[in-house]
C-alpha cells in the first residue's frame, strides 16, 4: 500500500525546488522519531499540552508530504489532546508502524 | 501571474523545521531575502535588530505563540507597520479569525499551496510598498504622528468644518531679489529656508500644507486635533524669526543674500479636507479665517512687524506672550475692521 499521495508529493517538489527535496525528506526523518519521541514521554507524564503539540507538528508535516493515513492518525491525537483525553489506547504504537512506512517510502523517493 | 518587482526581506517564524525549509526554499526561489525563528522569542528579537517587509508567523508554537508574538507586534510602534501573514492548518479555523481580527494581514493554510503563497506574499508586499511610500511622502509635509493619523483615517474626501489655527509666511521683497540674484543662488536660498521653517513648523505639531514660490501655508490643529494650536502657531511663528537671524548671521559671512520674512497668523472655524484628484491630492483649509492670515501676512510690510495675529489668536496665548494692539484695519475684501495685534 502505497503511503504517499503523488499528486501532493509533486506539488511539493514543485514548491521546494527538486533539489531541495532531499533536504525536506531528510529534515522530516530526523525530526519525526523525535516528535514521537516527545509524545511518548509527554503521554507517560499526562503532559497534555506537549503531546498536543507534537501530535500538532507531526500531523502538519505528514500533511505535507502527502502522507494521509499519518497525518490522520496524528490528527486524531492531537484532538483527544484537545479534549484533555490522553486515553488513547495503542493509537500511538499504531501511528508509529504509520511512520516507519512512510519514512521507508519517503527515503525511495529521494533523488 | 504577477512576479514581484523587488524582493522582500521576509521572517518566516515556525517551530517546525521542515515549515521553515520549504517556506524558506519556496519564497528564496522567487528572489526573496529570507530568514527564519524557531520560536516567538527569536522572532521579536530578529524584527527589533533589522527592518523586515513582511513575516510569516506560525500559530501553534512552544512558549511564547503566533498570537502573542501578532499583539506584541501591533502595540509596538516601531514593528506595527509590518504585514504579518498567519500560517496554521486547516483545523485551526477559529485561531485564524482571531488573528485577523487581532491585525493579522492575511493566512495561509498549511500545507502551504505554493501559488497562493507567492500570490499572497507579492499582494502583501506590493500593499507594504504602497503604505511606506504616502508615509514617506506624508513625512515631507507633517510630523509622524500626522503622517500616522492620515495613513490610520484613510483619506476622507468629504470636507468637514473645523477650529484650527493658520499661518502664511513668506520672504519680504522677494521678487527684486530674483531679479538680482544669480538662479542658482535663489534656489539654494529657498531650499535652505524651507528647511529652516519646515523644522520649526514641524516641531511645533504644524503641517505645511502649501508651498507657492517663497511663500507657505502651515496648519495648526489639523488633520490632528491640538488643544493649543493657537499657543503652537505662535511658538513656531517665533522660533521662525530666530532661526532666521541665525541664518541671516550665517549668509552675512558667506557675502550671501539676506532675507526677511512676514508672518500672518489667524485662528477660528474653517473647511478642511483633501482637494485636488485620485492621482494628486493635498489637505488644505479654507475660509474666512484663512483668507484673513494671508492678509494679515501680507500687512506685515505696511505695519513693520515680522507676525501679525487676529483677536482669536491672541486671545488664546497665555500671559507669557507680549502683545501689542495695532488697532483696526480694513482689509481689502472684508466689509468690519479687524483689530490686529503683533508679538512684542
Amino acid at each position: 500500500m502505497l503511503e504517499i499521495d503523488k499528486a501532493a508529493f509533486e506539488e511539493l517538489k514543485q514548491m521546494s525546488g527538486a533539489s531541495f527535496i532531499n533536504e525536506l525528506i531528510d529534515a522530516f526523518l530526523d525530526d519525526a522519531p523525535n516528535m514521537i519521541q516527545q509524545l511518548r514521554v509527554s503521554l507517560a507524564a499526562k503532559d497534555v499540552e506537549t503531546f498536543r503539540r507534537n501530535a500538532h507538528s507531526l500531523k502538519s508535516n505528514a500533511n505535507t508530504f502527502g502522507a494521509v493515513q499519518l497525518a490522520a492518525l496524528a490528527k486524531e491525537l492531537e484532538f483527544k489532546a484537545r479534549e484533555n483525553d490522553l486515553e488513547i489506547g495503542n493509537r500511538l504504537e499504531v501511528m508509529n508502524e504509520a511512520f516507519l512506512k512512510v519514512a521507508e517510502e519517503l527515503k525511495g523517493m529521494r533523488t | 501571474m504577477k512576479s514581484i518587482r523587488e524582493p522582500g526581506q521576509l521572517l518566516i517564524v515556525d517551530d517546525n523545521r521542515v515549515n521553515r525549509i520549504l517556506l524558506a526554499r519556496g519564497l528564496e526561489q522567487q528572489g526573496h531575502i529570507i530568514e527564519t525563528a524557531e520560536n516567538g522569542a527569536q522572532a521579536l528579537e530578529k524584527l527589533r535588530a533589522k527592518p523586515f517587509d513582511l513575516v510569516l508567523l506560525d500559530i501553534e508554537m512552544p512558549e511564547m505563540n503566533g498570537y502573542q508574538v501578532l499583539e506584541t507586534c501591533l502595540k509596538d510602534s516601531e514593528l506595527r507597520d509590518i504585514p504579518i501573514i498567519m500560517t496554521s492548518s486547516l483545523d485551526e479555523l477559529n485561531s485564524v479569525v482571531k488573528c485577523i481580527e487581532l491585525g493579522a494581514e492575511d493566512y495561509l493554510n498549511k500545507p502551504i499551496n505554493p501559488i497562493l503563497l507567492q500570490a499572497r506574499v507579492n499582494a502583501s508586499l506590493e500593499k507594504k510598498r504602497l503604505r511606506d511610500e504616502q508615509r514617506k511622502l506624508f513625512r515631507t509635509f507633517a510630523t509622524k504622528e500626522v503622517a500616522d493619523e492620515l495613513m490610520k483615517s484613510g483619506f476622507s474626501l468629504g470636507g468637514k468644518y473645523v477650529e484650527a489655527t493658520v499661518m502664511f509666511a513668506d520672504i519680504r521683497s522677494f521678487t527684486s531679489i530674483t531679479e538680482t540674484h544669480d538662479p542658482s543662488e535663489i534656489i539654494e536660498l529657498l531650499n535652505s529656508y524651507f528647511a529652516l521653517m519646515f523644522e520649526a513648523i514641524v516641531r511645533h505639531g504644524g503641517t505645511v500644507n502649501q508651498m507657492v514660490g517663497d511663500g507657505l501655508m502651515a496648519v495648526f490643529g489639523v488633520p490632528l486635533q491640538n488643544e493649543n494650536h493657537c499657543e503652537k502657531a505662535v511658538c513656531a511663528a517665533i522660533e521662525m524669526v530666530d532661526l532666521l537671524k541665525g541664518f541671516n548671521i550665517r549668509q552675512s559671512d558667506l557675502g550671501k543674500i539676506q532675507i526677511r520674512i512676514g508672518i500672518g497668523i489667524a485662528s477660528g472655524k474653517m473647511i478642511a479636507g483633501y482637494t485636488g484628484t485620485e492621482h494628486r491630492a493635498t489637505y488644505t483649509c479654507i475660509g474666512d479665517t484663512v483668507n484673513l492670515a494671508a492678509r494679515l501676512e501680507t500687512h506685515t510690510k505696511q505695519a513693520g512687524k515680522s507676525i501679525l495675529m487676529d483677536r482669536n489668536t491672541r486671545d488664546r496665548l497665555n500671559e507669557s506672550f507680549t502683545v501689542e494692539s495695532l488697532g483696526p484695519v480694513l482689509f481689502k475684501g472684508k466689509l468690519q475692521p479687524i483689530q490686529i495685534f503683533s508679538l512684542r
